[in-house]
Formats: C-alpha cells, structure tokens, sequence
C-alpha cells in the first residue's frame, strides 16, 4: 500500500466513523423526541406514562370551559364519549377553540390524571377533526361507547 | 363555454405531451430528423394550451363562475381580485394546474434557451419532460378535473381560507413550484445523458445553470413560506417542522448537494455516477413532496381511502419514476468512467464531505416526516416527532457543513497541502474563536454557549470568505479591480457562492438568535395598562371594531415605548371571515434591523380586558435576509458568462463525433 492510499483510508476511516457517531446521536435522540398520542379512554386505563411528554386528544365537551381569575389559565374536559380527562393550560388559545370542537394538547400527565398542556391545537378549518381524535372517537364507539346521547354530532 | 374551452385545451396539451415523450425520443434512438425537430414545436403547442387553460380558470374565477366546482368551493364575489387569481393555486386542482403550467413553460425555457445543446440531446431531455408531463396532466384529467361543473349552481362561492388571503401566500406558492418542477430539468438531463450513455462535463455544465435556477426558486419559495408563517399564523414562529414544510426542505437539500456535486463533475470530471443519482433524487423528492402534501396522505393515512383514485395515481406514478430512474441509472452507470483522480486532501474531497452530510441530513427529515406514517401503518401507535428532535438535529450537523465551508473555497483541486491551507485559515480562526468565546459572555445579551458558538461558526465564515476574496483579487486593486474581475468569465459563479455563503452566516446568527434571546410573554391586559417586554414598554389602548372588504375585525392599539419615548403603534388583530366564518389572528409586528416586537391578541375577556401574546423576537429578520442572500448567490452564479460562451466551444468539440443529427444551432 502506497503512503498516499494510506492516508486516504485514514480519511475515509475518519469519515465513516464521524458519520456513524452522528448518526448514532441522532438516532437515539429520534427515540427520545417521539411523542405518542393517547386517547382519553387509553389514559383514563392507565396506558399514557405520567410526566413524559405526550399527546391527548379529544373534543372539547360541553360547558366544561372555565378560567380562572388571571384570566389566561384555562381548564376543560376532553372526551371521546367512553371516557374525560381534565386539561389545564395557561396561554393564549388557538382562534378555533371552542366547546365541542376537536382538539390535541401537547404535554405531560400529572397525578390524578390532570394534563397539564403546553400547547393546545386546533386545526384552522371547521369541519376539520384533527385525525387522531376521528379515530379516538371511532374506537370508543366500537367498544359501545353511549356518544350518540351526548350529542355525538361532530361539529 | 370558458371552462370546457380550458377543459379542451387540457386534452389537446396532454396529447402534445404524448407526442413530445414519444417521436424525439424514438427519433434521437435510430437517427431521424424529422423526429428529432419535433420537440420543439410539440413543447411550444403543449405550453400554448396549457396556457389557454390556465387563463380560462383564471377567468372563471376573475367573472365569479361558480358553476365550476373548484370555483364555487375557493371563489367568492367579495374576494380582492388579487386574491380571487391567487385562489386559483389555494387548492388541490387548481394548485396541480399551475404545477403542469410551470412545467411546460420550463420545458418551453429550455427549448429556446439550450438552443446551442446538440438537437439529438435537446430532443431527449424535452422529451422526458413531456413523460413527466404525461403523468400530471392524465393526473388532473382524471382524477382532479379544475374545470367539473357543479349543479345547482350556488349562488355564491365558499371562500378562499382567509389563512392564504395574504400577499406573502399569493406568491409562494409559484415560487415553489418553480423551484419543485425545476428539478425535472436537472432530472431531464439526467435522464438524457444516462440515455446516450455520456456523463461528462459537457452534460454537468449544460444542466447546471438549470439546476441552480431552480434551486433559488425553491430557497424564495421556501423563505416566503416562512415569513408568511411568521406573519400570518400569529404564533411568532418561522418554521415549524411540518410534514408541509419538510416536503419542500428535502427537495432543498438534495439540490443543495446537487449543485455542489455538479460544480466536481463539471470542473473535474468526478463523482459523475453520485451526481446523476443526486439529480435522480432531487426531483423524486420533489414529487414525493407535491404528492404527500397534496393528496393529504401526511395528515392520515386514511386520507388515501377517502379518494382512492387519487392515492393510488399517486403511488403509480412515483414507483414508475423512481423505478424507471433507477433501473436506468443500474443499467448504464457501470459504464460510466470513474473520472478525474484526486488526492485525500482536496477540495473534491471537501464537497464529498458536503455532499455526504446533506444527504444524511436529506434522510434523517424524510425520516422525521415519514415516521409517524410507517408507526401509524405498522400500528405501532400514533406519534409525532417532536421538532426539539429536528433542531438537535441540526446543531449536531450544521458546524461539520461550516467547517467544510469556510475550507472549501480555499482548497485547490485535486491536491491540497494541509500545512499551506493552514497558515491561510489562521487568521479566520483565531478571529472565529475569540468572537465564539466574546459572544458567549454575557455582553449585548446573557450569555449563552450556543450564541457563542453561531458567532463562531459565522465568523469562520465570514473571515475565509475574506481570505479567499483578497487572493483572489491580489493582482486587481479597489473597487475599480473587483468591478474588472465582476466581468471575466467564471466570476458569476464565484461571487454567486460568496454571496450564498454569507447568507448562511447571516442565517445561522439569525436562528440562534432568535431561538436563544426569543421572550414571550401571555398577559391580559386592560385599557391603558403597560407592561414590560424586554426593555421595552408596551402600553394597550383597547381595542375597537373595523369593517374590511370581506371580514370584520377587533382591532387593538398597542404603543411600544422605549425610554418613555413612543417607537411605535401596532394594531393586531382578530378578524372573523363573512363567508367561512373562520376566526384570525393578524399580529401587529413592529420591524426592526435587530429585533422585532410582535404583538397577537387573543381573546376578549369582558369589560375591555384581553388576553394578548407578546414577543420580542432579536434577529429574526435575519433569517429571511439569509434565505435571500443565499437566493441571489444562485442567480449571480446561474448568470455566470461562461456558460453561454462554454455551450458554443462544447459544440464544436461534439460536432465532430457524430452526436449531432442535424444541426443544432
């Protein structure tokens, strides 16, 4: 092996070996930064790992809007008719929040099954339903959930 | 009678299609120039009609024709005529016409302009945009027709999304598709070169202005995205890392190292085989975009269930054009001569490197956009990739690409003494570490690691620039010898890359920035009220109802004060749309060279009281003064002189072997 080869299968040795590092690095932190969506019927069993970071969705039910006297810290229930869960967040919220419409909060599961979002979204068109929350809704309504008699419209 | 004349047209463009993609191509295979010399007439017609049916669904929409459906579902009466043509591209038909639009008038661009190309190539390359051509247009034929009627005829139109009724959206879009279908021309030639079977520089220099052309529309396309995002989505932020927003940034990068790797092929004849396969790659991600964005398969899997049709057109025609690409790309690139020879330290080298992390990066967001698709198909769960991960990401990639970059321009081809390199670069990194180590101490700002190390990483730049730009101009004095040297041929492609890579420091310090220094504030806020904002005191002053042309809006007041001397006056506000009854946030930004102070309003809560957002965003002008230095590098480099001097030498030279049927020029 000439000198000059050698040194270019150094380099190229070096390059591999910085590449696979990166990608190493990248890879396990992919892992780390998946979010997993849950239903409110998946959280109230117990599935969704409490203080991680996790997505929750659901529609907005009826009435169960309340602020608290900052007046930015807002509470409401979510629901996929089989079951609720309480959100908490203190924010400004997305211009199409409103009661019965669908929604998926980003954030982490407290004791007492409390979620406490960072982010709230709702998608920029009526009719939309986030997809998660379509399916949420479908699932509970296979397993006999009574969604029908809360007027189970889709708003 | 308008739409089924644009209807008419669409069939006849699509026919023309047909011919284009099939007798230049056969006539350039067994020799006849009859063949041959249709490309160009069939491209014209092909642009000609498609523009016929374009302009007749503008027309529909200018005359508010709604018993066009796609005009009854985005048109309205009350709609600005700005927007009533922008509402053509602000939906899945029209957006695909403009798609076929553009690209016919590339394919249109490339027969007047590569006239000097020998014909049997020339014949080739159209014609495989005329293949290309095939598939969208027999996609909006069948699939999604722009000009179905609808009937009853409603009286009036549903609404463009009060979301795109925005100057900065109006124009994106085109922009980006002149950038997305302008991978079909690097990806033509290509296709050509792999046809007759000749990679070589020739190939590399003819395709390269092309393909730096369409890489600056996509930057534009894809800065404008981000500041319309900025601007219009009233959460202060500039890029999201939505599947939307990754289908256009894949494309991006693979072009960026598509430009690069054109640049060894061109100058040294090497990596000829990975050029092509990058132009491969590039407009196949390109379509990957359009398509996952258009068919609506990135929101959920089931959207491909809810239009089968379109789902399944779409899966065909990539796995024809990615399979044909590759199968042709198998069969000829054994053939292909490996090229120009090069040492372990040179600058052909240092674009590996470059090529190389572009490429992972390329994959590591295809896999960041794909993922939550292939867990939710393999039912492993729905999950979302968070963009803590992307931005990670990045930090670990972007300073091995700086480094490479500061380098790069100052290494020879083919053999680089390292110690030589050395002594050139020692300025630029004593200067790059004590501005890294300056810029992490809490000074302008507190302090901050990363700052410091985006100050770093831009002075790197920066200062190698200068270094290269005095050897460069080391015979030639002042502004009157860089004025001279502006005018030899090959300068377009220098100061092109001088100027892009300024504009990625002024990038990098932008995003750091912004990302590191960004406050934000949620308040409520009652009439009169102040509040601090990083130096600033914004005071609110209420707000009051306004009527505009299509909407209604609660319009606040809110004074920004510094030193209690008034620098300005924002009205954010909250519109609620007439037709589509949609709510919207339009925020008060006041804009500054250094900073800007955003202001959103969020909701009422009684007796005059809001609840607002507030941010002070430092440098985020920045980003988008980057994103546009980095387009006009590639115009300047696109414009250089030599290559409409070098097509006419390379013709001279090829004359000779055969290659032209029937003269070209």
């Amino acid at each position: 092996m000439t000198p000059k080869r050698r040194k270019r299968l150094i380099l190229i040795a070096l390059m591999v070996a910085g590449v696979g590092i990166a990608i190493a690095v990248a890879l396990k932190a992919f892992n780390e930064n998946l979010m997993f969506f849950y239903t409110p019927t998946a959280v109230a069993g117990g599935e969704a790992p409490a203080g991680h970071l996790i997505r929750v969705g659901g529609l907005v039910t009826k009435g169960s809007v309340k602020r608290q006297s900052d007046g930015l810290t807002v509470t409401f229930d979510i629901t996929d008719y089989a079951e609720t869960i309480k959100v908490q967040y203190t924010g400004i919220l997305p211009d199409l929040f409103r009661e019965g419409q669908g929604i998926v909060a980003r954030g982490r599961l407290q004791k007492g099954n409390l979620f406490v979002a960072e982010e709230v979204l709702a998608k920029h068109d009526e009719k939309y339903m986030p997809p998660e929350v379509a399916d949420a809704l479908k699932t509970a309504k296979k397993n006999g959930a009574v969604g029908a008699a809360t007027g189970g419209e889709t708003p | 009678m308008i739409p089924e004349l644009g209807h008419f047209a669409l069939i006849l463009a699509l026919s023309l299609a047909l011919v284009l993609s099939i007798f230049p191509m056969i006539g350039s295979l067994n020799n006849t120039p009859g063949w041959i010399a249709l490309a160009r007439p069939a491209a014209l017609g092909q642009f000609f009609f498609i523009a016929i049916a374009f302009g007749c669904l503008v027309s529909s929409f200018l005359t508010d024709d709604f018993s066009v459906a796609y005009v009854a579902q985005n048109g309205n009466t009350l709609l600005p005529d700005v927007y009533k043509v922008s509402a053509v591209w602000g939906a899945h038909e029209g957006s695909l016409l403009l798609w076929v639009f553009i690209l016919s008038g590339w394919t249109v661009a490339v027969s007047m302009l590569a006239r000097h190309l020998p014909a049997v190539v020339l014949a080739r390359v159209l014609s495989v945009m005329g293949m290309v051509s095939i598939g969208f247009l027999s996609f909006l034929l069948f699939t999604s027709n722009p000009f179905a009627r609808v009937f009853p005829v409603p009286l009036q139109g549903g609404d463009l999304n009060p979301l795109l009724q925005d100057p900065g959206l109006a124009i994106h879009p085109p922009m980006l598709y002149m950038g997305y279908v302008g991978m079909s021309v690097a990806f033509s030639f290509a296709i050509a070169a792999l046809i007759g079977g000749r990679l070589d520089a020739a190939w590399a220099r003819w395709s390269r202005p092309w393909t730096t052309v369409a890489w600056m529309f996509l930057t534009i396309g894809i800065t404008l995205g981000s500041w319309w995002a900025y601007n219009e989505l009233g959460w202060g932020g500039w890029w999201f890392w939505d599947p939307v927003e990754n289908a256009s940034f894949m494309p991006w990068l693979a072009a960026t190292a598509l430009i690069h790797s054109l640049a060894v092929t061109e100058k040294r004849g090497a990596f000829k085989r990975w050029t092509v396969l990058l132009a491969l790659l590039a407009f196949s991600l390109s379509l990957l975009g359009t398509f996952l964005v258009r068919s609506g398969v990135l929101t959920s899997v089931h959207a491909f269930a809810t239009d089968p049709a379109r789902g399944l057109f779409i899966l065909i025609f990539l796995c024809i054009v990615i399979g044909g690409s590759l199968s042709l790309y198998a069969a000829r690139a054994p053939s292909v001569s490996s090229g120009g020879r090069f040492d372990a330290f040179s600058r052909e080298t240092l674009l590996l490197g470059n090529n190389l992390l572009l490429v992972i990066i390329t994959a590591f967001v295809l896999l960041g956009t794909l993922a939550p698709l292939i867990y939710d198909a393999l039912g492993w769960g729905k999950i979302s990739v968070g963009f803590p991960w992307f931005n990670r990401m990045f930090v670990i990639f972007t300073p091995f690409l700086v480094v490479l970059m500061g380098m790069g321009p100052l290494t020879r081809w083919k053999h680089q003494d390292p110690g030589d390199l050395a002594r050139q670069l020692r300025v630029a990194l004593l200067i790059s570490l004590g501005g890294g180590i300056l810029g992490s101490l809490p000074i302008l700002h507190k302090g901050s690691i990363w700052a410091g190390l985006a100050v770093m990483l831009s002075l790197w730049i920066v200062c190698s620039l200068a270094i290269s730009l005095r050897q460069r101009l080391r015979y030639r004095k002042g502004l009157a010898g860089l004025w001279q040297d502006l005018g030899t041929k090959g300068s377009g492609s220098y100061y092109g890359m001088v100027v892009a890579h300024f504009g990625v420091a002024v990038f990098i310090i932008g995003v750091t920035f912004v990302m590191q220094y960004n406050v934000e504030k949620d308040i409520r806020l009652s009439p009169g009220q102040s509040t601090e904002l990083a130096g600033y005191t914004l005071r609110f002053d209420g707000v009051q109802g306004r009527q505009g042309p299509n909407y209604h809006a609660d319009r606040g007041t809110v004074h920004v004060l510094k030193d209690d001397r008034e620098i300005a006056v924002l009205h954010p506000e909250k519109r609620v749309y007439t037709v589509q009854t949609k709510p919207m946030t339009e925020s008060g930004i006041d804009v500054g060279f250094t900073r800007d102070i955003y202001v959103s309003l969020g909701e009422g809560l009684g007796n005059g009281d809001w609840s607002m957002r507030l941010y002070y965003k430092p440098f985020v002008r920045w980003i988008w003064f980057g994103g546009l230095l980095i387009a006009i590098g590639g115009l300047l480099a696109a414009s250089d002189r030599r290559y409409r001097i070098a097509v006419r030498d390379q013709l001279s030279a090829l004359g000779n072997d055969g290659l032209i049927a029937n003269g070209g020029s």
